[in-house]
């Protein structure tokens, strides 16, 4: 639990109740950044590699328009590496961070395994964090479906919360409800289209 | 699966193909007295055929169902027949309601088939439109009436029976957002209240944030969220 | 509007009836099917005054009894022909035997040449059956060698039973009767009116009530698959077509369907021409060639066919709005009106009126007033069953789940219901009306048999020059026979010529006679007076002891008889009459053979009478044979109990089976749009049944769905009918008496027809909400 309390930032969730999801949430936030170092360290599940390595596959599946910074490789997987969840495999000569070959070690696997199987508390900006986690799930060959499921679950979840609040409450909350409403079966619109297209995406992003 | 103890019906690896078609490939279901399930999942994933075993409308290839301890599988089509007069419910997408026959008629129907006698019948039904709002429409036949209230009659149809389990499948399908969220509060409130157990097949999300739990059935298997996580 | 758009909106229907794979197809194919098998008839109809026409001409260029007709023809080129009908498993074969008296002496229609003594020709039908083993018996009583075959101009119908036989001692025994002298065959004065007018009366009404349900049954053979079209038509509309353009285009499937259906129509005519050659009814059959039907009513029937079936299209598309989105009815149709509805029964009644008790006086009906009449009486069911169906299903109460729903089902659509029970209803108002009319008629053809069939079932006649006595001895060995009384019969008077008091004279041994008469004593050379004989006026003028009576006597305008004077005996006694043989009290005189002269004999015809065991096989077709074998001239008659008109019975079977075909075509109609109504509503059964409906509770709803209104429409049949009957009796003159065996028959053939359809439907009902039928397409 330490462990997950450092990547996240926050404590976990689970079991206990969500705060109530309102329109407060929908402030811009990097959802990205709290996701890196898991991300990364899904990609070192296939095997050891650079940190210059990593950033470009990284850059490649998911940075798109916002490719990583070195210094962002660099800083997170110091990270990783006090934490015990990576090791140094080995270091090519000339020195330098960029030299560095990086494994996964078994917290690490755990680690990634926890964070998958978690879902994330349902706002908003959530596609990239999931597209991230089905693409890993993908690429390291776990339930893809499972985590859209359980995705989904979460999502219920606190719609049940909202809908409730809604029948109890007068119209003002109802209208507050609703907006929140529409947006998460927005989520879980793109959730099902996703699980429609687990194939494809699984054939696009293996290799 | 193992079903939960206390279940009122419980499905355990249910197969059943149409042809080459095969509608369900190992599908589990439990749910309790008065508890409200959402199934979901994409169109052609299985959800209505379930629904329709678990209704004891369609004989699985394999697999068991027991309702009430007594097993669904083994009874013969009128017992059947006679379980879903007497314990079960149903609302259809489109309501299916007898075109010919008045409001107050159609909710009598069910009453009727068990042998209640007309007048008592439509008495009785005639609560159940107070109760879902549509009294007023009693004397009146479906074709005169909104999608919303016809849906709303179906409900009350549903129910008028005080069955056990009601099963509905796209209750709203047919229905705008603000009618559909009506009939589904109506439903689930009369249901809880009656202490009813709902089978809800729906693929919307708002409508299934009425159940108390989902599950999700996806090319004939299905998953049962509350216990998978 | 251009004619181009015109065509090419009618063609595009067209294309429609056909198109929609498999199901457009065979919906076509049922709609030709039901067309065909209308204007089929249609055709047969229309050609039916043809073949009666061709009928009685062939009947008539044959005829050689002409009545009336004395004047004999030139010595030398004259026929001397005999009729020698007779019976064989209840067949009567026509039979002449011809003797021609010089090289022009004329030769019967279809005839090559005149057998000689000892051959004869025949008429294929007959030489058929002397050639089956069935024929055995009968070759025994036509032994003659068959020498030739009498062409179709000889014969009234393909399967006429016929034969010419040679003989060459006829000469002597033409008596103006039965055997008689002609120059000539064909009747020369032909009698201008041959149509009896009860008869036309008969004809017509049948025509009419067969065709009425016809039409009713092409009409809704036109509107099979109505639905579907609708909704085709409403997709026409989203793309943007017009309300006219739409109901040209349906006019076009309309038409498709009709023409397709005059072709059926002509196969099916062509076909059953054919067949009817084959066919006999009431021992009458028709040569194929007079099925003809004229060209004029060809014509009516090519143009009006497909003009009916458009106008039924246009007529029901009336009460429907295709609007782009779909069809909306007419939500509420107006409430049916009573008046104008009565006023086509009372209008028939009306025009039905003058003509009551014409058929007394011989009068000859108005043929426009009776069909016209007839056919508003009809029709006016067609239109008072929607309005009674209405008004009947409207009141109808509380009952089972079943009934409920069927009858709140023709609540909301009672007339596609009363529109497919029309048919029905008409058929059977026809034929109730029809077996009525027919029963009362048979009436006056029909009466229990006066005769006494406790001593005697069959009564052979022999002509004078054969003695009777052998005769007898050759009857009472025929197998089956158990007692024969023989008598030799004839005129007696006072006078050898136009005698002014004439009598019968009975002349037999004493067992035979103390058959007829109460005798005090008798023996051979006795001679009675009969007193208290039936009608008999004239012995008590002859009976005088010793006075000279002559045998045989001669009339003006008939050939010159034997005339053989006799003078009653002075013993002679009297007898008072009893019923004899066949339960007539005759009177007369009754003689011994010894009081009578020999030369009395040849004036005198035998009547044979015999009792019979009927349980040995073929003993009429045997009493027959032996009579042939006593005189080829003699001639053979079977009581009964009861005399039928046989013509009557079998019209009445054949207008029994005709409106049974009717009403199984109108029932075929009926599984069409019931099936139709089943599948569209297959989402909803099933949804009945999830809910836990019994299967019989849905089946028993399709069966009161056809029942209330089938039984609706009986019932206003048989009150119609009856109406019909009644005045069709009115018409003619007879005693109006309800036929309930016919009502009974023909309400049963219409129940069994719903209880047909209602059962034929319950499989692919049963099929249909099969949980299947749950899943959304």
């Amino acid at each position: 639990m330490t462990i997950a309390r450092h990547l996240h930032g926050r404590t976990a969730r689970h079991p206990r109740p969500h705060s109530m999801y309102t329109p407060r949430v929908y402030t811009p936030c990097s959802v990205l950044g709290m996701s890196i170092g898991h991300t990364l360290l899904g990609l070192l599940e296939s095997g050891p590699r650079h940190g210059y390595d990593l950033k470009r596959t990284f850059d490649e599946k998911f940075g798109h328009d916002r490719p990583l910074h070195y210094g962002q490789v660099y800083s997170t997987m110091s990270r990783l590496l006090r934490d015990g969840l990576v090791e140094v495999d080995g270091i090519e000569p000339g020195g330098g961070p960029e030299r560095k070959r990086y494994a996964i070690t078994q917290a690490g696997v755990t680690d990634v395994e926890r964070w998958l199987a978690t879902p994330e508390k349902p706002e908003p900006y959530l596609q990239s964090t999931l597209y991230i986690k089905v693409v890993l799930a993908l690429l390291t060959r776990r339930d893809a479906a499972g985590i859209l499921d359980t995705q989904r679950s979460e999502h219920l979840r606190m719609m049940r919360v909202l809908t409730d609040r809604k029948r109890k409450g007068d119209l003002a909350d109802q209208l507050i409800c609703d907006h929140a409403l529409f947006h998460l079966e927005a989520d879980l619109r793109w959730l099902e289209l996703t699980a429609a297209r687990l194939d494809k995406l699984a054939a696009a992003v293996t290799p | 699966m193992n079903a939960p103890a206390g279940s009122l019906l419980v499905a355990e690896d249910l197969r059943k193909a149409y042809g080459p078609t095969v509608a369900l490939d190992g599908a589990g279901f439990s749910i309790h007295p008065g508890e409200i399930v959402a199934v979901m999942g994409p169109s052609g994933s299985g959800k209505s055929t379930l629904l329709h075993c678990l209704a004891g409308i369609v004989v699985p290839d394999s697999g068991t169902i027991t309702y009430d301890g007594r097993e669904l599988t083994a009874m013969s089509d009128a017992e059947r027949s006679a379980l879903r007069r007497g314990e079960f419910g149903f609302v259809f997408q489109f309501g299916q309601l007898v075109p010919e026959l008045t409001c107050v008629e159609n909710v009598a129907l069910p009453l009727r088939l068990n042998g209640t006698p007309r007048r008592e019948a439509e008495r009785r039904a005639r609560t159940w439109l107070e109760r879902l709002e549509v009294d007023d429409l009693a004397g009146q036949r479906p074709g005169e009436v909104s999608g919303g209230q016809g849906q709303r009659v179906a409900v009350a149809r549903a129910l008028v029976t005080g069955p056990r389990v009601v099963f509905a499948d796209e209750p709203t399908g047919a229905l705008d957002s603000l009618n559909g969220e009506r009939v589904m509060e109506l439903l689930t409130e009369a249901a809880r209240s009656a202490n009813a157990a709902v089978v809800l097949v729906t693929h919307e999300p708002r409508v299934a944030a009425y159940s108390d739990r989902e599950i999700v059935v996806r090319d004939g298997r299905s998953r049962d969220m509350e216990r998978a996580v | 509007m251009s004619a181009r758009q015109w065509t090419g909106d009618l063609a595009l229907g067209v294309r429609f009836a056909f198109a929609g794979g498999r199901e457009g197809w065979v919906r076509a194919l049922l709609t030709a099917v039901g067309v065909g098998l209308g204007v089929a008839l249609l055709l047969l109809a229309t050609s039916l005054p043809n073949a009666l026409a061709a009928r009685s001409a062939r009947a008539l260029a044959r005829e050689d009894l002409t009545y009336g007709n004395a004047a004999a023809p030139a010595a030398g080129d004259a026929l001397v022909i005999a009729s020698v009908p007779t019976d064989f498993h209840g067949k009567s074969i026509r039979g002449r035997v011809l003797q021609p008296e010089g090289p022009k002496a004329p030769l019967p229609p279809g005839v090559a040449r005149f057998p000689r003594p000892g051959e004869m020709v025949v008429s294929p039908a007959l030489q058929r059956l002397l050639e089956s083993d069935e024929g055995r018996l009968l070759r025994q009583r036509l032994p003659q060698r068959i020498v030739g075959t009498i062409g179709d101009d000889g014969l009234i119908g393909p399967n006429e039973p016929a034969f010419y036989r040679g003989a060459g001692d006829l000469a002597g025994k033409v008596d103006g009767g039965r055997i008689r002298r002609i120059g000539r065959f064909g009747d020369p004065s032909p009698r201008t009116d041959p149509w009896d007018p009860v008869l036309t009366l008969l004809v017509l009404v049948v025509i009419v009530v067969l065709l009425t349900p016809v039409a009713v049954f092409i009409a809704a053979a036109v509107r099979f698959g109505g639905e579907r079209r609708d909704r085709r038509l409403a997709a026409l509309r989203l793309v943007g077509s017009d309300r006219w353009m739409t109901r040209r285009v349906a006019a076009g499937e309309a038409l498709a369907g009709a023409l397709l259906g005059l072709v059926f129509g002509a196969v099916f005519f062509l076909v059953g021409r054919q067949l009817a050659a084959r066919l006999e009814v009431l021992d009458v059959s028709v040569f194929p060639g007079d099925i003809t039907p004229a060209p004029a009513l060809v014509a009516l029937v090519v143009v009006a066919v497909p003009a009916a079936a458009v106008l039924v299209t246009l007529l029901a598309l009336r009460g429907v709005v295709i609007e782009p989105l779909g069809v909306v009815r007419a939500a509420r149709p107006a409430r049916r009106r009573l008046w104008w509805r009565l006023l086509l029964p009372l209008g028939g009644l009306a025009l039905l009126a003058p003509m009551v008790d014409q058929g007394n006086r011989n009068g000859d009906f108005n043929q426009y007033l009776v069909t016209g009449g007839v056919v508003l009486l009809l029709v006016g069911v067609t239109a008072l069953l929607p309005w009674g169906v209405e008004a009947v299903v409207a009141r109808l109460g509380a009952g089972g789940v079943s009934w409920q729903l069927a009858v709140r089902r023709l609540q909301l659509s009672s007339g596609t219901a009363a529109r497919t029970v029309n048919g029905i209803a008409v058929a059977v108002a026809g034929a109730i009306a029809l077996q009525m009319l027919f029963a009362g008629v048979e009436d006056d053809y029909t009466r229990s048999s006066p005769h006494d069939l406790t001593r005697a079932q069959m009564q052979a006649t022999l002509p004078g020059d054969v003695p009777v006595a052998p005769a007898l001895a050759k009857f009472r060995h025929t197998p089956g026979v158990r007692r024969v009384f023989g008598y030799a019969e004839g005129g007696i008077g006072d006078r050898p010529a136009d005698p002014v008091h004439g009598t019968e004279l009975t002349v037999g041994d004493c067992a035979a006679l103390r058959q007829v008469a109460d005798l005090p004593s008798c023996r051979d050379g006795d001679v009675f007076a009969v007193t208290g004989g039936e009608y008999d006026t004239e012995t008590p003028h002859l009976a005088r002891a010793g006075r000279t009576l002559y045998v045989d006597p001669s009339y003006e305008g008939s050939p010159k008889r034997r005339q053989v004077p006799w003078r009653l005996p002075r013993d002679m006694k009297r007898a008072p009459s009893r019923p004899d043989l066949l339960g007539n009290r005759r009177g007369g005189f009754l003689a011994t053979p010894g009081a009578l002269p020999a030369a009395a004999g040849p004036g005198l015809r035998g009547e044979i009478y015999l009792s019979i065991d009927r349980s040995v096989p073929e003993v009429e077709e045997r009493v027959r044979n032996t009579a042939a074998a006593v005189s080829p001239l003699s001639t053979v008659d079977t009581w009964s109990s009861v005399e039928r008109s046989p013509r009557f019975a079998s019209l009445r079977t054949g207008l029994f089976v005709g409106a049974a075909c009717v009403l199984v075509l109108i029932g075929a109609s009926l599984l069409v749009s019931q099936l139709e109504q089943l599948r569209e509503r297959r989402t909803l059964l099933s949804s009945l049944v999830a809910f836990g409906t019994r299967r019989r509770t849905l089946g028993l709803s399709v069966l009161w769905q056809a029942a209330i209104p089938v039984t609706l429409g009986l019932l206003l049949a048989a009150a119609t009918g009856l109406t019909l009957g009644a005045v069709l009796l009115k018409l003619t003159a007879t005693p109006v008496r309800i036929d309930w065996g016919g009502v009974l028959s023909m309400t049963g053939v219409g129940a069994g027809v719903v209880l047909a359809v209602t059962l034929l439907s319950l499989p692919p009902l049963l099929k249909l909400v099969r949980p299947e039928g749950l899943r959304t397409e």
